[in-house]
């Protein structure tokens, strides 16, 4: 709580910092003019599955919110110092709850060859369609496994970001402070749950003053029209690593290493991806503690293309090869599922356009060949007009319960999101 | 043996007297297409300009796109590079485009997603795709290849008080249409319309240049539209503050300007 406190205040005076700084230099050179931009949207995701909740979980609807956003942006007329504030007001009634979301809040200082971005930011790596190695930064599963719409998939860091470009390559340093991803809970969700029921929780958040700043570093450059990029992080696992101490149960995020590279360029009349990385558990270097991830490589294979006009499939394949599986299968406590120790999944994804791109089907399918289950998402959306959009669709998860899928069966849903920008 | 040569000489001599002012008059076919692709595509060493496009459907209903378009052409070899920044509508506001287009291969293609800060690479075996779903293709916006069709001068007609060629084209592999006939323009070199068939030889698509209008040496089609006569659906394109040779650099054709819009030119 404490953590978090500070935590809270670190991102309040990052962002006040960022915010000043701009002011500061749209006061000393003038503005260009501030740009506003919004939308209201409403969301809903039903349950699809009769199960019974426990009491205090969303149940019928894990999803049922209306929100507005207010975006303004603006630069100064040199072009060398911009901000941008995206701000959420949220009526969330799955879980009764209005509140205010600093969505991004950053300035920016700009030259020809380099640039500083201080304040709460969206960052993002590598180069998978929905599949993260290299981009450790924070996400929102609980987005994604409600329906909605893709930018809510990321969370911003609060971190200060420098990019040089002194020629051929692009350096990218991101320093920034802990957040831990928005991971599913029994608020919304259902799902087996190994530990011990009764005992309070609670989690351990890395502070910022503790040596444990969070360090990324990511170069890249053009090799003819290849793209090529390395990536190193020194930063933390963003889901909680629970363990029973006495009377309750304590979850802290370990220490995370990460060092990789991706590749992408044209193949045939499609584009090939590529990406690997090796995920260092310092805490854990034997792999014997059952809390935290064993160091894993992890690498993917991506392949897309135009099938016809306005249609597009693209294929992956991932997988994640644990180093000390013996170390993990001695030390797993019974009742946990045990992870085979190479994970192999596959993606799907197509779209099709239609009605002069007006209308959208898109239809995204994990299917984790390694645990026997899957994650269906298909989707149709209709643009009314350059400002009103709705989309239907689903978050279907089936087969083997042990899965990282398949644990989350019981809450497929089907959602619907209407919104209006202006 | 002497002679020969020099009569050999005289008589290429006099062969090229009497086929130059013939050419002159008459270029062929393939030579008035390369020049209209030229001051269509290619015009100056790069170009600006604020492009404004509006999307009607048969029953009226308007949608509207509000762009920068931003081209460099490198060197002699046809490569190009075009950046395309969206400033509307809010939906999409800060989208923008890198298309690296080499003749005879298919181009390189990114986007840039704002709400994620993502890059992503896209495929790009779709250059008779519609551009952001008007009735223009990816190649109607940046060009053709000379060679992907066959071309034969039809006829000279004044069209709209201009004197132009009228050229049938006709694609060498299977694409949307089976023929085109353009109307260039004869001393601008400038498409003033183009009409479409498909294979049944029905009419299928026709562009028109609305407005022509010159920007110091250039003269650019500022007005511009597009219509499907089979759909009844069409789009109209503005284009406003257009220059050329305004010294854009290279590295603006590159993912840190995806990311970032260079504000000198992105406004």
């Amino acid at each position: 709580m404490i953590t978090g406190m500070s935590r809270a205040v670190h991102a309040v005076a990052a962002s006040l910092a960022a915010a000043s700084l701009a002011l500061a230099s749209f006061v000393a050179t003038g503005a260009e003019g501030v740009a506003w931009d919004g939308f209201a949207q409403s969301h809903v995701a039903g349950r699809t599955s009769r199960v019974d909740c426990p009491s205090g979980t969303a149940c019928d609807f894990p999803a049922a919110e209306l929100r507005g956003q207010l975006k303004a942006e603006g630069k100064n007329s040199p072009g060398n110092a911009a901000f941008l504030g995206r701000f959420d007001l949220l009526r969330d009634a799955a879980v009764d709850d209005t509140r205010l979301v600093t969505r991004e809040l950053s300035g920016d200082l700009i030259s020809e060859k380099a640039s500083v971005r201080l304040g709460r930011q969206v960052i993002t790596w590598g180069v998978g369609d929905l599949l993260f190695i290299n981009d450790t930064f924070p996400r929102d599963w609980v987005a994604m496994f409600t329906g909605q719409p893709m930018q809510y998939l990321k969370l911003g860091s609060d971190a200060l970001k420098l990019n040089a470009f002194p020629g051929p390559a692009n350096f990218e340093l991101v320093i920034a402070g802990f957040r831990p991803d928005n991971t599913p809970t029994s608020r919304r969700f259902i799902f087996a749950d190994p530990l011990p029921a009764g005992l309070p929780r609670r989690t351990l958040e890395p502070g910022n003053d503790t040596g444990e700043v969070e360090i990324s570093g990511r170069v890249s450059g053009y090799l003819a029209n290849w793209e090529l990029a390395g990536y190193v992080s020194r930063t933390h696992y963003r889901s909680p690593a629970w363990r029973v101490t006495g009377s309750e149960i304590v979850g802290t995020y370990p220490r995370l290493n990460t060092v990789g590279a991706s590749l992408t360029g044209p193949v045939g009349k499609g584009v090939l991806s590529l990406e690997a990385g090796y995920y260092d558990s310092p805490q854990d270097r034997g792999g014997r503690d059952p809390a935290i991830e064993n160091s894993q490589f992890k690498g993917l294979i991506g392949y897309s293309r135009q099938l016809w006009e306005d249609a597009t499939l693209g294929l992956q394949l991932y997988g994640e090869w644990m180093r000390d599986y013996a170390a993990y299968r001695e030390t797993l406590p019974a009742g946990f599922p045990v992870k085979d120790r190479l994970r192999k999944v596959a993606t799907v994804r197509f779209t099709q356009l239609f009605a002069h791109q007006t209308v959208t089907f898109n239809l995204f399918a994990f299917l984790g060949l390694s645990e026997e289950d899957r994650y269906i998402i298909p989707s149709l959306r209709y643009a009314f007009s350059d400002n009103l959009w709705a989309e239907v669709g689903a978050n279907l998860f089936g087969g083997n319960r042990n899965g990282m899928f398949g644990s989350m069966q019981d809450n497929s849903n089907i959602y619907l999101t209407v919104r209006y920008a202006f | 043996m002497k002679p020969f040569p020099q009569i050999a000489l005289f008589l290429l001599a006099a062969l090229a007297m009497v086929s130059a002012p013939a050419r002159a008059a008459d270029p062929s076919a393939e030579e008035i297409v390369k020049r209209s692709l030229e001051a269509f595509y290619y015009a100056g060493n790069d170009m600006r300009s604020k492009v404004h496009m509006k999307l009607i459907n048969p029953q009226g209903n308007v949608r509207e796109r509000e762009m920068t378009m931003l081209r460099i052409n490198l060197g002699k070899s046809g490569d190009q590079r075009y950046y395309i920044y969206f400033h509307g509508p809010a939906d999409v506001k800060g989208t923008s485009f890198l298309v690296w287009k080499y003749p005879g291969k298919e181009s390189d293609r990114w986007i840039y997603v704002p709400a994620l800060k993502l890059v992503k690479r896209i495929a790009a075996d779709d250059k008779r795709s519609s551009f952001v779903g008007s009735d223009f293709t990816y190649e109607d916006v940046s060009g053709r290849n000379l060679e992907d069709e066959t071309h034969v001068l039809v006829r000279k007609e004044d069209l709209g008080g201009r004197p132009a060629y009228v050229v049938e084209s006709r694609p060498k592999a299977a694409v949307d249409y089976s023929r085109r006939l353009s109307w260039v323009d004869r001393e601008r070199w400038l498409p003033l319309k183009e009409e479409y068939f498909d294979a049944r030889n029905e009419p299928l698509r026709t562009f028109t240049a609305e407005k022509i209008e010159q920007t110091g040496k250039y003269w650019s089609v500022t007005m511009r539209a597009m219509k499907n006569l089979q759909s009844g659906h069409h789009t109209e394109v503005f284009f406003r503050e257009v220059g050329y040779d305004m010294g854009l650099k290279q590295d603006i054709f590159t993912e840190r300007y995806l990311r970032d819009a260079p504000s000198q030119w992105v406004r």
